[in-house]
């Protein structure tokens, strides 16, 4: 890979002209949260309370573990309709390795395409070629070889995988302490013993060589899977995450019901605190006094369901190598 | 024991001279990071000489001597501006200190904002139209000439807003297709690009000098 980078590990300006701009709209969304939505209302909740983006589904990651069945790009009239509800980025999520389906994302006018662990994989052995396209794309990741596995392919934003749809933090903070640790490593080690690090990491010399120098990725790095709370967003960035994703932690119930933000105006407003709380959280990550003032905000929280009694077959983590 | 580290390296500051002198020198320049691109804001103040200071808190806007509104969404800094009563803090601080905006903290400085519309700081007089130019799709690099010393500059457009029109004082310094991309009024800049993700600083050269004399003028 020609890129260079600068001392603070992100690609030079030296680099293409479309990473460039792909990263850059990653850098906007520093030390902010995107929120999933599944409809018009939700959208507008998530962009009132101060998301800098949101990401269009037609079922949370807790629903689709719920119900089971393939889950799928969502329709692009829902997506359609979200763009031109909110002014804010729009992210959606396309299948791992269905380029046809990023296509098409890309044709929507979608801000940031989200190859998903969530959604059923479309390829057991490749990713999409993310540099043929000229929308940025986002990868999970739970160590640091599959992070620079996907920033080869060219994404331009790196976020935990955490265990989507369960409201449980605990492999967020696993994958993010992972990462962290061995980019740490990474920057203690001899020239020469970069070509191994590279091979064990099953990742590419060049970028092996870009984090050991930096310290941090290239791109940014975000955090998602199993946030739901004001205080797991806190954690999150306070472990090194640049901003949070959060799923089914604002807009979910019980764990396969949504909360009726268009007809029940108190679990509209339900969602809208929990919404709030977890913007402020983000940016004030390092101020326990406004983190324990808008924790107590928060009406009710997604139930979740703990990450410890799942199977590992069950899990989406392993979707994606 | 967190107290104990603070205290100390206060002492150190004071008793080491040299580091005070500098400290002077260098204008401490307050960057807003409720969320952005604060770090590469951050990272080119340091590369031209200024100290950076991450302004989360209405307060701090006390220990700066000038401030950047990075790019990021517009939306969620009126969000949080409101929510604490920094807006009324912002607005006292913008009409006497130098302040320069770039995409999203262009908008932010405006006297009208459009596409849509939303409440803004009116300190430049100018009209913005939000995402002007489309969606990240039409985000674009262009290298152009301007009023700066030096030759042509990059300047990367991300979801970019436009300056539709400008009112009297604001002199423009560089142009879109007919449109002021980078502007300045008094004691505000302006850019609907971001200087910030190119590695030509002579944007926030211009930006520091203009805190540095500005430092002079109010007897610091």
């Amino acid at each position: 890979m020609a890129d260079t980078h600068n001392g603070n590990g992100s690609f030079a300006p030296t680099s293409g002209t479309s990473l460039r701009l792909k990263v850059g709209l990653a850098e906007m969304l520093k030390g902010g949260v995107i929120m999933d939505v599944m409809n018009v209302e939700q959208a507008r909740i998530a962009e009132e309370a101060g998301a800098v983006s949101v990401m269009a589904l037609e079922r949370v990651p807790a629903m689709i573990r719920a119900e089971g069945g393939v889950a799928r790009m969502a329709n692009p009239k829902l997506i359609k309709g979200i763009i031109d509800a909110v002014s804010i980025p729009v992210m959606a999520k396309a299948r791992i390795g269905h380029f046809a389906e990023a296509q098409i994302l890309q044709e929507l006018g979608v801000d940031f395409i989200d190859e998903s662990e969530v959604l059923t994989p479309a390829d057991e052995a490749h990713h999409i070629d993310k540099h043929a396209f000229k929308t940025p794309f986002v990868c999970g990741a739970r160590n640091l070889g599959e992070a620079l596995r996907r920033i080869a392919e060219g994404a331009a934003m790196i976020r935990t995988k955490g265990e989507a749809g369960t409201g449980d933090v605990v492999h967020a903070v696993q994958h993010m302490r992972q990462i962290v640790r061995e980019m740490k490593a990474l920057t203690v080690l001899s020239e020469q013993e970069l070509y191994a690090a590279a091979k064990e990491h099953q990742a590419p010399y060049e970028l092996v060589r870009i984090v050991a120098q930096a310290g941090r990725l290239p791109v940014p790095n975000f955090s998602a899977g199993g946030i739901a709370t004001p205080a797991d967003a806190a954690l999150m960035m306070q472990l090194g995450a640049e901003a949070i994703f959060v799923g089914s932690g604002i807009f979910m119930k019980e764990r396969a019901t949504p909360l009726d933000v268009e007809k029940n105006p108190k679990e509209r407003e339900e969602a809208v605190s929990r919404a709030k709380a977890i913007v402020v959280a983000t940016t004030h990550y390092n101020d326990p006094r406004i983190l324990a003032e808008v924790s107590a905000q928060v009406t009710g929280t997604m139930k979740g369901l703990a990450a410890a009694a799942i199977e590992e077959k069950e899990m989406l983590q392993t979707r994606g190598w | 024991m967190s107290g104990t580290q603070s205290r100390k390296s206060i002492t150190k500051t004071e008793s080491d001279e040299p580091k005070a002198a500098t400290r002077t020198a260098s204008p401490r320049i307050g960057v807003l990071a409720i969320q952005g691109d604060y770090d590469a804001h951050a990272q080119a103040l340091r590369e031209v000489g200024a100290e950076p200071v991450l302004v989360r808190k209405p307060e701090q806007l006390a220990e700066i001597d000038g401030l950047i509104l990075p790019g990021g969404e517009s939306t969620t800094f009126l969000k949080f501006l409101e929510r604490d009563g920094f807006l009324s803090s912002l607005r006292e601080f913008v009409q006497t200190k130098p302040t320069f905006g770039t995409c999203a903290g262009c908008i932010l400085l405006a006297t009208e904002v459009t596409h849509p519309p939303q409440k803004s700081l009116g300190v430049l007089n100018a009209t913005v139209e939000r995402n002007a130019y489309g969606r990240q799709i039409d985000s674009s690099i262009h290298t152009a000439a301007t009023e700066l010393p030096g030759g042509p500059l990059e300047m990367v457009y991300i979801r970019a807003p436009r300056i539709a029109k400008t009112g009297e004082g604001v002199n423009v310094l560089a142009q879109r297709d007919g449109f002021p991309v980078l502007v300045e009024q008094g004691h505000i800049m302006a850019a609907t690009f971001h200087p910030e993700l190119s590695a030509d600083h002579r944007v926030h050269q211009r930006f520091v000098k203009m805190v540095r004399s500005h430092m002079g003028r109010s007897s610091r």
